[in-house]
């Protein structure tokens, strides 16, 4: 759809208003990196702050021990709809590529997606949106496991950023722990709209 | 015309419940230590604050550049920029987006911008069948109520209540107020209501000049359900929401959730690059709505710092004890008392006097808008205008004056030290007198400081 004449008379109207107030322009300012927290072991620091969000870190050092940790979880073992986007830890039940509508994704179990890197400093990990079939499946499936591999962090969200700098895909996300709200009272309920909990694998190759 | 707000009246009900004032009040204070424990933990912590300043300073002053770089991206990037001068504006390209789609069933996440220009109400008014699926905001939107915290849209609503709204409407159990029970209702309430909707709003927290993006913040993950079942999805934003580059977001990334709620970050951090494929579409709808005319101020432009975060509601004295809805007005708290009388001073009158310039609100602001002093402010230029009540204006020229002529000021303290001593107690506390309705008057002191300074300067 275009956008009408209207909306280019207020396109015109609200860029003249703002062009007609003359503003000093300060410079913008950058982050001296050195200014800014680091950590000596940042994948201690974030296994503690992804317990802290409400998630669960695994430290492994063979993708098959990413299947021998899950088996373990109840809602694993019983769950029959898994969708992986990293195979080489644990295979999918679905084929979601083979999916044209994500709304037949709305009985996805488990989710096991692929992290590019981990923030220490909040637990939370990149997740490139073009390494899914469709971007719902972080979101839609009861259970998210993310496999990450260790030599793959950085301490802050500057470092974040500067890792991401050239990323063209059209969606990307930090996810740090479950979904969760506090909407009711300020008590917090983990699994609001999206996974009820979440399971980190740090491998030591992928 | 709009109808004049008078704060103390408006605040009567809530704050005559002692028991929901101080639970108000606990609760809140509850999220403020959340928020101080996280400033704490970062050494950069006010590094950053006058680096995110120094970026929103830029920002605004160069706006008109940053909008149409921000424009050219996103449109390259496959989405479509509307421009809406006001808020029925926005409303009516909404509208127009959903007529051309023949869509009915929105799913909406939260957007404060579309609860500034009355979207809901719009667009029900159409026809329109809108959900919103943030917890909290459902809580009130079947409650008929609106959100009285930026953040915490039902803060002040307590479980029980919740437990009887829900079970009106979706079926739980009578009594029960469990507040995972309640959670999980509404997960599967909105899981339907997701699968169904046919169109996604969201708002935006920042918007990226350089690359044309924009970023969505959520714990609940309701903006990414809601705009990836769907082709369509909206995104309405005001036009102070820009960033220039990607990786400023560095800086505000860190700040808002520790301000806003004491998380490190929040949950999902999603980033939008246009459309989600070929066969979808992204409206990003850029509002004005006073905005342009707020830059104008050298006074009162640092407002459109605001990245929303509510921390300055959280710490606030008056805000805590009154309650959001006492504001009358979508931004309440310290930040919603600057902005609602640049809308309409006289409306909005009373507001910035819902302060005790205790200038809490200034110091945990994230992008270090001057709050207290822009109250302030106000206050002086409302007095100028003559738009205060005679009584409150009459007693300001009586102070004046007796700040003036030093005799008088020395005679008067004289009269008042002697009237504490001997008047009855019926004659201060009296329903003429609102002041003593919950308050003591002084011990009054033997002498003056003049008087006791005159005996010691010698010493």
């Amino acid at each position: 759809m275009k956008p009408t004449l209207a909306d280019t008379d207020a396109r015109q109207g609200i860029l003249d208003r703002i062009n007609t107030k003359h503003v000093d322009i300060p410079p913008l300012p950058d982050v001296d990196v050195d200014r800014v927290i680091q950590f000596d072991q940042p994948i201690e620091k974030f296994v503690e702050m992804l317990a802290m969000v409400g998630g669960q870190a695994h430290q492994v050092e063979s993708q098959g021990e990413v299947r021998a940790l899950l088996e373990e979880i109840d809602v694993f073992r019983t769950a029959t709809r898994i969708v992986s986007s990293a195979p080489e830890s644990i295979a999918g039940t679905i084929d979601a590529t083979q999916i044209e509508d994500p709304h037949h994704l709305s009985t996805v179990d488990w989710t096991i997606a692929r992290g590019e890197f981990m923030v220490a400093e909040n637990g939370s990990i990149w997740i490139d949106g073009d390494t899914l079939p469709h971007r719902v499946l972080l979101f839609i499936a009861q259970y998210l496991a993310i496999v990450v591999p260790r030599s793959q962090i950085v301490s802050n969200m500057h470092q974040a950023y500067e890792r991401i700098d050239n990323f063209s895909a059209r969606f990307g996300v930090f996810v740090s722990g479950p979904s969760k709200t506090a909407d009711i009272e300020q008590s917090l309920v983990l699994g609001a709209h999206g996974c009820r909990k979440l399971q980190v694998f740090i491998v030591d190759d992928l | 015309m709009l109808p004049i707000v008078q704060h103390p009246a408006a605040a009567k009900e809530f704050v005559n419940d002692p028991n929901r004032s101080r639970w108000h009040d606990q609760a809140l204070w509850f999220v403020r230590s959340k928020r101080d424990k996280q400033a704490a933990s970062l050494p950069e912590w006010e590094y950053l604050r006058e680096t995110a300043s120094g970026i929103k300073t830029h920002t605004i002053a160069n706006l008109s550049h940053y909008l149409q770089e921000f424009e050219r991206n996103a449109t390259a990037r496959g989405a479509v920029v509307h421009w809406a001068r006001d808020a029925e504006h926005h409303n009516e390209i909404v509208l127009r987006i959903l007529h051309d789609h023949k869509t009915k069933r929105i799913v909406k996440s939260k957007s404060m911008l579309t609860e500034e220009c009355g979207l809901n109400h719009f667009l029900e008014d159409n026809g329109i069948d809108v959900v919103d699926t943030d917890l909290g905001e459902r809580i009130v939107q079947l409650r008929g109520e609106t959100p009285s915290h930026i953040v915490l849209p039902a803060i002040h609503i307590k479980k029980e209540e919740v437990g009887d709204t829900f079970h009106e409407h979706l079926g739980t159990d009578e009594g029960a107020s469990d507040p995972k029970y309640l959670a999980e209702a509404a997960r599967g309430h909105l899981r339907d209501k997701f699968l169904a909707g046919e169109i996604g709003i969201t708002g935006v927290n920042f918007a990226i000049a350089e690359t044309g993006g924009l970023v969505v913040c959520t714990n609940e993950g309701n903006a990414d359900l809601g705009t990836s079942l769907p082709r369509v999805h909206i995104a309405c934003m005001g036009i102070e929401k820009l960033l220039p580059r990607q990786r400023d977001l560095g800086v505000f990334t860190r700040l808002l959730a520790r301000s806003a709620t004491g998380q490190p970050i929040t949950s999902y951090t999603s980033h939008f690059n246009g459309p989600r494929d070929e066969n979808s579409e992204l409206h990003i709808v850029l509002v004005d709505n006073g905005r342009s005319r707020l830059r104008e101020s050298e006074t009162f432009r640092a407002a459109m710092h605001c990245i929303r975060c509510g921390a300055c509601m959280n710490t606030c004295p008056v805000y805590r004890r009154s309650g959001g809805h006492s504001y009358r007005a979508t931004v309440p708290g310290p930040i919603g008392s600057v902005l609602s009388p640049t809308r309409d001073q006289n409306s909005y009158k009373s507001l910035p006097y819902a302060c005790s310039l205790c200038g809490s609100c200034s110091d945990v602001c994230p992008v270090k808008i001057p709050l207290h002093h822009q109250l302030l402010a106000w206050r002086g230029e409302l007095v100028g205008k003559k738009l205060l009540p005679v009584s409150k204006r009459l007693s300001m020229r009586c102070a004046s004056y007796l700040f003036r002529f030093p005799a008088l000021f020395r005679l008067v303290g004289q009269v008042g030290r002697f009237a504490l001593r001997v008047l009855p107690r019926w004659a201060t506390h009296n329903r003429l007198n609102v002041w003593t309705i919950a308050r003591e008057l002084p011990e009054p002191p033997k002498e003056s400081f003049h008087q006791w300074h005159r005996r010691h300067r010698n010493h």
